[in-house]
């Protein structure tokens, strides 16, 4: 297929590209993802991999790392979340700005992982909305840059203001019951 | 050697008995005397390094909960178990050492929380692994390594997305690593993947091959 998104001729517009606003600004939403990185265990090791220069994340415009949230719209959970670090992730994601994007990196923040016990919570997504999982344990470099072109893919289908319209204050909240009604 | 070191320190501690040991020497110990002997320990004898502080649930038995304490002289390099009874199997209680080796502090703490060995004496007895509301004590024998359902520890965060702390599905688990074979086959699986949360583990009456896939 065809780009879609801009529709350009010279002979008709000369210098003037037509375009939708959502594929205006989801382009440049995808190619300035700030990642935050949520390193709880082995999985944030391939995380710093994928940062470093053999694997290069800056390659696909996503290695500006913030330890702020408030300056992060993509939170990458990487390792095993305990019930009691369970408040925290929900925290600082609470804490970031919209629009904003979860990858669950590994097994262990998908579905708890090879730790099936009273400690450990059971998949991140049942306390964040999360929009891509990784597989693996931990998974390599590549995984995660698939992963976040996947996301970029993601981000570039959306509705660019839907956090906007949204009826409530709270988008999450709507978006994580949303998810557990289809499951 | 063991057992000169042994009667030595009997000579100079008549209530220590000598302790089944695979390794170093142990010995055994009545809590009340506890904190006088490891005193005596660190200050005469040169065991000057507390490495270890831990506890068994011996389940069924009286006394159900064993104190363990794993010494180091760092001048003798020599080490000594420790080993000390509760008295009390409902509510299980030693002497705190955090008075005379500081390492004891943590290491009671984490006992105290994964066990409920309560440390008389601690300065500061808190859960350190687990939440402070956390109901249970979850190395004990009787409590499921899949866990028990409680409410998460932080309430807004429990009422926004209605999470609780549920018992994981064990699928067959828990889920080990097998020893045998290069690491690319022993990756961490359930060892007996017949029975599921939705399907019941087979009775072995009943179905003779049921248990037997591995």
């Amino acid at each position: 297929m065809q780009n879609t998104n801009v529709a350009y001729d010279s002979k008709v517009e000369g210098e003037i590209i037509v375009t939708q606003a959502d594929a205006v600004i989801n382009w440049i939403r995808k190619h300035s993802v700030w990642p935050m990185p949520m390193g709880l265990a082995c999985c944030a090791i391939e995380l710093m991999a994928a940062g470093a220069s053999r694997f290069d994340i800056s390659r696909f415009g996503m290695e500006v790392m913030r330890f702020s949230p408030r300056q992060a719209d993509c939170m990458i959970v990487a390792g095993t979340v305990t019930y009691k670090m369970a408040e925290v992730v929900r925290r600082i994601y609470e804490q970031m700005a919209e629009p904003k994007w979860v990858v669950a990196m590994g097994a262990c923040a998908s579905t708890g992982g090879m730790y099936r016990s009273y400690a450990t919570l059971q998949g991140v997504d049942r306390i964040i909305p999360v929009d891509v999982y990784i597989s693996g344990c931990p998974p390599r470099p590549e995984a995660l840059l698939d992963a976040m072109i996947k996301l970029q893919d993601k981000i570039g289908r959306e509705r660019s203001v839907k956090n906007l319209t949204a009826p409530n204050a709270k988008p999450a909240e709507a978006e994580l019951a949303g998810a557990r009604k289809e499951s | 050697m063991a057992e000169s070191e042994f009667a030595q320190l009997q000579e100079r501690f008549d209530y220590l008995s000598e302790r089944e040991s695979a390794d170093h020497l142990a010995v055994n110990c009545p809590a009340d005397k506890l904190v006088e002997l490891c005193t005596a320990l660190r200050d005469e004898l040169g065991y000057d390094l507390l490495l270890d502080v831990t506890a068994v649930d011996w389940d069924v038995q009286s006394p159900r909960f064993t104190g363990f304490y794993h010494l180091l002289s760092t001048t003798k390099h020599e080490y000594l178990r420790i080993v000390s009874d509760c008295t009390d199997d409902i509510n299980p209680s030693l002497p705190t050492l955090s008075g005379v080796f500081a390492a004891a502090n943590w290491h009671e703490r984490e006992t105290y929380d994964l066990m409920g060995i309560r440390y008389e004496g601690h300065p500061d007895l808190r859960r350190i692994l687990m939440w402070d509301e956390y109901p249970y004590h979850p190395l004990r024998k009787d409590f499921p390594l899949a866990g028990i359902e409680t409410p998460l520890p932080a309430a807004d965060v429990a009422e926004a997305t209605k999470a609780k702390v549920l018992p994981a599905p064990m699928m067959g688990g828990p889920f080990v690593s097998s020893a045998d074979g290069p690491m690319s086959q022993t990756e961490p699986s359930a060892l007996d993947e017949s029975w599921t949360e939705q399907k019941e583990k087979p009775v072995p009456s009943a179905s003779p091959d049921g248990g037997k896939k591995n």
